[in-house]
């Protein structure tokens, strides 16, 4: 509510007005420095956010034709019970938690521990990559192809979509790692982790609602497309 | 609250040295607005070009053997996508929004210069990949720039192998590109604005360009889910917009597909593009005139809600450019009905560019004369938007080269009139030297009456029945002959028009070297901008100190103040007041 009452005091000034000499001393000691990466890391967020709600649109209104066979749900169905991608959702967590604890090891006294943690991080980010591929290989070895049905070509999109942008955060990672082996200040440091950090926490749940999406039963997605009047 | 800028250090700005540092990898956003600015008129020259030879294939048919068919349509498709796309997105934000944005909110430089950087170089490359189309075999897609499904990537359609593919990389490359830039652009206004400069005090120019920014973030992600399925419809058959279809006789391995499906993120996208190539125009223009007019800005507020509503209001009316496409009555009553809400904030900004002209001081610049072309232009173009918004009305004309008309006055000319204003405007800031003002003229005449000697003709064809894309009419009898001399005369027009850019960017290319000098602040204009330590702004910008704001963009004419203007960054004591007597 704050920001909005904020957003809504700022958008109603009068800027044509004269300000009074206390006015502008006010502006001018309320003024702070703030955190550019943050701000640019939630617009990034707010894209590949919009990238993906209409992926699942598209998905909702394709499911919707005659054709669509959902790989979840039924007992029949390749991704009836999927214990890779619970686990594989698991290493995702892992590597988010890991790097949220890395941002804490910030400090001169604690670097092996940060380093250790960062190191987990980028190895369990690995083991997720590595798990999804592996599912691709037992759904294409079980004949479910990217192109015999829309839910399977869906599938391998959205996770190699996702995979993608994991990839992306790592490549980001280790760039902060480098900037940071020629011995930059700590803070800065500790700024760029905690967006490393964030972004993964965003990936993780991402990848839940592409997981809870992927492996709906046919009554699930009939419903909510159903909702949205597809 | 956001009152933030740059850490103001100079001797950490790393003033790059070598030619390669300065000129090539720069990520000095001076630099790179120029590096956007000339790639994207240089693929403009392209776009113009097609469109050449597709009024020379309307105003005298068959007589050029170097058009076919299959070539026409890929003319028609390539320069509708770089226009839209690689000249008017690119300028208006890559170009303008990278030079004007760090100079006006008073930063040093973006706030990602790296990226910023990476941004333009990725552009390039989308743009040399779109261009290698042309030299594949098929040569580019001849879909039209809508790339609707079927027919798209199916044979029949020219260049439905590499021409398609590399239509769809290019966009994918160009949309990291623009992303890129675009998380720059509002993260540069939003965090490091100088101290003072308020989200109320910022010039409309940015606003403009913030806003246009945000939809773009918010819609160039449905482009590129669109090129992406579309990619993989097509290289890996998959059928997320293809029917089970039958192709010259053969049954294809598609089933069930939706083409509809396509239409709709499509145009989830290109709705919210006319905006995001309009709304900058509309910040600059504003600026330009309230300069040239010597008046403050009438009504920046609502200007400024105008703005934001605009961009709001642009997500909610895609599907009227699918009409003829069927659709539930109620769905066409729905965006019928945003469409014409959409009219209200824009007629707002037409009333208020037209009040802030009323009384002003107004001074007959070639900038101000482009700007107030494009008042006449985007009304003209903007009121048969409201014909065509309505469903009953868009069904006979949809097709027909009204809608050509339509759409070329509104986001075509009126864009590019704003282009010219604001390059004839901002000149003298990036190089320190006016463009020639008689040749400027000159320009402008040529390109407002010779604009409206291509595009109105136009509305009668579409009156007319004259289908639009059709390389040729052949013996169609609701269609009278005179057609044909009509169609003649916009040709040469066009063909006109055409020769007539030359002299602009021979203007640009002279006045660079031997123009007038200009000195740092050659209109009396407000903005941060014109205050620099030097013209043009070195790297850094401000050189030992960041500007402080005191004030609005627009204190023109100030009562009792001596200078008919005063700058932004000029506090309350500095300001000259005229002496008892009235006099300066």
């Amino acid at each position: 509510m704050n920001f909005f009452s904020s957003i809504f005091r700022e958008l109603t000034e009068k800027p044509w007005l004269a300000q009074s000499a206390e006015t502008l001393d006010q502006e001018l000691i309320e003024y702070q420095p703030g955190s550019p990466g943050k701000t640019g890391l939630k617009f990034f967020i707010a894209v590949v956010s919009v990238i993906f709600f209409l992926f699942s649109v598209t998905y909702l209104s394709r499911s919707q034709y005659a054709d669509f066979q959902a790989l979840g749900g039924e007992p029949w169905s390749p991704l009836y019970q999927p214990l890779w991608l619970w686990a594989n959702t698991g290493w995702l967590l892992l590597a988010s938690l890991s790097l949220h604890f890395a941002v804490g090891q910030v400090s001169e006294d604690k670097l092996n521990r940060l380093l250790g943690l960062l190191t987990l991080s980028v190895i369990f980010s690995l083991l997720f990559i590595f798990g999804q591929w592996v599912v691709w290989q037992q759904l294409s070895q079980q004949g479910f192809v990217i192109n015999s049905n829309p839910a399977n070509s869906y599938f391998y999109m959205l996770t190699a979509i996702h995979g993608l942008h994991l990839l992306g955060g790592l490549f980001a990672l280790v760039r902060v790692l480098i900037i940071f082996s020629r011995k930059v200040k700590l803070d800065i440091l500790q700024r760029s982790l905690v967006l490393c950090a964030w972004y993964w926490h965003y990936l993780w749940l991402l990848w839940l609602f592409i997981f809870a999406l992927l492996t709906a039963s046919p009554s699930t997605y009939n419903t909510i497309a159903a909702w949205c009047g597809l | 609250m956001n009152y933030t800028a740059i850490v103001d250090q100079p001797d950490e700005s790393h003033h790059p040295t070598s030619f390669m540092a300065k000129y090539i990898w720069s990520q000095d956003h001076k630099v790179i607005a120029i590096q956007y600015s000339i790639t994207a008129l240089f693929v403009g020259l392209v776009a113009l070009a097609l469109s050449a030879m597709m009024r020379l294939q309307l105003g005298f048919p068959d007589s050029f053997s170097f058009i076919d068919p299959s070539s026409y349509l890929q003319f028609v498709t390539m320069h509708g996508m770089i226009m839209v796309i690689y000249l008017l997105t690119a300028l208006l934000l890559g170009g303008f929004g990278n030079y004007l944005i760090p100079l006006m909110v008073g930063a040093r430089d973006m706030v990602f210069p790296y990226l910023n950087m990476l941004s333009y170089w990725t552009y390039l490359l989308s743009v040399i990949v779109l261009l290698a189309s042309f030299f594949v075999p098929g040569g580019p897609t001849g879909a039209g720039w809508t790339l609707y499904p079927p027919q798209t990537i199916l044979p029949g359609t020219p260049g439905n192998d590499g021409g398609i593919i590399l239509m769809l990389v290019s966009l994918a490359i160009f949309i990291v590109a623009f992303t890129m830039g675009g998380l720059n652009y509002v993260t540069t206004i939003l965090q490091a604005r100088a101290r003072g400069m308020t989200l109320m005090r910022m010039p409309l120019t940015i606003w403009g360009i913030f806003t246009a920014t945000i939809l773009g973030l918010l819609a160039f992600p449905a482009l590129l889910v669109s090129a992406i399925m579309m990619m993989l419809d097509k290289l890996v058959g998959t059928s997320f917009f293809m029917p089970a279809i039958l192709s010259l006789g053969e049954p294809l391995n598609y089933t069930g597909g939706s083409p509809v499906l396509f239409q709709h993120l499509f145009w989830f996208f290109g709705h919210p593009e006319v905006y995001i190539v309009a709304l900058p125009a509309f910040g600059m223009v504003s600026d330009v005139i309230a300069t040239h007019a010597r008046k403050n800005i009438f009504g920046y507020r609502m200007m400024v809600w105008a703005i934001v509503a605009i961009g709001g209001l642009s997500f909610v009316v895609w599907a009227h450019h699918m009409y003829v496409s069927g659709m539930n009555p109620y769905f066409g009553f729905f965006f019928a009905t945003t469409t014409l809400i959409i009219a209200i904030p824009t007629a707002l900004k037409v009333y208020n560019w037209s009040l802030t002209l009323w009384r002003g001081n107004i001074h007959m610049t070639v900038p101000m004369m482009f700007a107030i072309g494009f008042i006449f232009t985007f009304t003209h173009g903007g009121l048969t938007g409201l014909f065509l918004g309505n469903v009953v009305v868009d069904l006979p004309l949809s097709d027909t080269y009204f809608v050509v008309a339509h759409f070329h006055m509104v986001m075509g000319v009126s864009p590019i009139m704003v282009l010219f204003a604001a390059i004839y405007h901002w000149f003298p800031k990036v190089t320190g030297r006016f463009l020639h003002t008689g040749l400027g003229k000159f320009h402008f005449w040529m390109t407002f009456v010779g604009t409206y000697s291509i595009y109105l003709p136009m509305h009668y064809l579409g009156f007319l029945g004259v289908p639009r894309r059709y390389f040729a009419m052949g013996p169609t009898e609701f269609i009278p002959e005179s057609a044909q001399s009509l169609n003649a005369s916009i040709t040469i027009s066009a063909l006109i028009v055409g020769v007539v850019q030359l002299i602009f960017l021979f203007n640009i290319i002279w006045s660079t070297f031997k123009g007038k000098k200009s000195g740092p602040n050659p209109w009396n204009a407000t903005t941060l901008e014109w205050q620099t330590e030097y013209t043009p702004p070195r790297h850094g910008n401000w050189g030992g100190k960041i500007p402080v704001v005191y004030r609005w963009a627009y204190d023109y004419s100030v009562p009792g103040v001596k200078a008919d203007f005063i700058p932004q960054n000029v506090s309350p004591q500095e300001v000259e007041m005229m002496d008892d007597k009235g006099g300066a």
